[in-house]
């Protein structure tokens, strides 16, 4: 990975040609992942690429792929692994407590708050219809994040990479074949394809 | 809610073994969790299941809090805390001390290429997902275009999310998308 090509990713969602290199401290680390869950309406992905990459760029989209991928494929939810690991690195033990309890206690809070109002009103069609509308725009924004960290990818012209990302969206998203077969078969194959371009 | 011990502790054996199987995301433990609160325990009807996931997607955090909501509906506050705490804590902690054994190798040539060969498989995840979602979400013309705009504004554009979020929501209760 070049410095061009950590720029150039970088250069996809904003215009700065400036390589990530801030590491935050406890409080900006407390900040970017309560905002990231605040407004991680649809999905909070989006918002954490969107935030830790673009905006306050404490790392490459490249970065984030590696470690998100890494967090995707460790037991429990992504996210919260992804706070945990990436607080503890940067912050030590401190910095993986408060980057993860600012990202769950809030929502938790708040998923109690709208359990007992669902509970009340969720049958009102004005609710309804709110969600739908509300739905429809984060599917909208989940796409494009899922383009965004896609590419890459594309950017390193590497056909069998490509081809693994086919294969993957086809047999989840299209066939949806159960995800342990999906990872059991591409995996070994995508990281023997790796063994030839790392030393 | 009779057995209050009862249902907490069938919650939390549920979450925390379901926390170790969900690899790839909240959706992809969605089947698994339906199975169990509407097909084994009989906590919800399907409508129902379907309901609090739409909201726990809708609302802002990680969508895995759709646990929360689970938890609050079965048994009140102590089931909503219960079934976060089990989603979360013993899996994430697992990963964590893996994620930091496998830092110690950061130099092999093995880690790296299980670091390298991950994201193609995972970013093939996340289409996958956006996918499936998307097709969930879309229900006619106007919700596909509510998707197609925020896609168009979230990818050009530098412009919070949350406009597109807003108006979208606000099309809904004014009835236009249904």
């Amino acid at each position: 990975m070049s410095d061009d090509d950590v720029s150039r990713s970088a250069a996809a969602a904003t215009p700065l040609l400036v390589p990530p290199t801030a590491t935050p401290d406890i409080g900006a680390l407390f900040l970017g992942f309560l905002k990231v869950t605040v407004s991680g309406f649809g999905s909070v992905l989006p918002w954490a690429r969107r935030e830790f990459v673009s905006v306050r760029r404490w790392m490459s989209q490249d970065e984030f792929n590696e470690l998100f991928s890494l967090c995707q494929f460790l037991p429990g939810p992504n996210i919260v692994t992804f706070a945990l690991i990436y607080g503890y690195r940067v912050r030590g033990v401190a910095g993986a407590a408060v980057a993860t309890a600012a990202l769950l206690v809030p929502p938790v809070l708040l998923m109690m708050c709208v359990g007992a109002l669902f509970d009340r009103y969720g049958e009102l069609s004005a609710v309804r219809d709110g969600l739908t509308g509300l739905a429809a725009a984060a599917a909208g924004l989940l796409v494009s994040s899922a383009v965004q960290m896609a590419e890459p990818l594309f950017r390193g012209r590497r056909l069998p990479a490509i081809m693994l990302w086919g294969a993957t969206f086809v047999a989840a998203g299209i066939l949806q074949w159960p995800l342990l077969w999906v990872i059991a078969a591409l995996v070994p194959v995508s990281i023997a394809v790796a063994w030839k371009s790392v030393s | 809610m009779k057995d209050t011990a009862g249902v907490l502790t069938t919650l939390a054996l549920h979450f925390t073994l379901l926390s170790f199987l969900a690899i790839g995301g909240a959706v992809t433990g969605l089947p698994e969790m339906h199975r169990q609160a509407v097909d084994v325990s009989h906590w919800m009807t399907s409508q129902q299941f379907a309901e609090l996931v739409a909201i726990a997607q809708a609302a802002p955090g990680p969508n895995i809090l759709v646990v929360t909501l689970i938890g609050f509906h079965v048994a009140g506050i102590a089931g909503a805390l219960v079934a976060t705490f089990c989603m979360c804590g013993p899996a994430c902690g697992v990963a964590f001390f893996i994620a930091q054994a496998f830092d110690r190798f950061r130099e092999k040539r093995w880690r790296k290429a299980i670091q390298t060969g991950l994201v193609p498989v995972s970013v093939g995840l996340i289409a996958a997902t956006a996918f499936i979602i998307t097709r969930s979400a879309d229900r006619g013309p106007a919700t596909v275009a509510i998707t197609a705009g925020t896609f168009a504004l979230t990818y050009w554009t530098r412009l919070s999310p949350l406009y597109a979020l807003g108006i979208a929501a606000a099309l809904g209760v004014a009835g236009w998308l249904s």
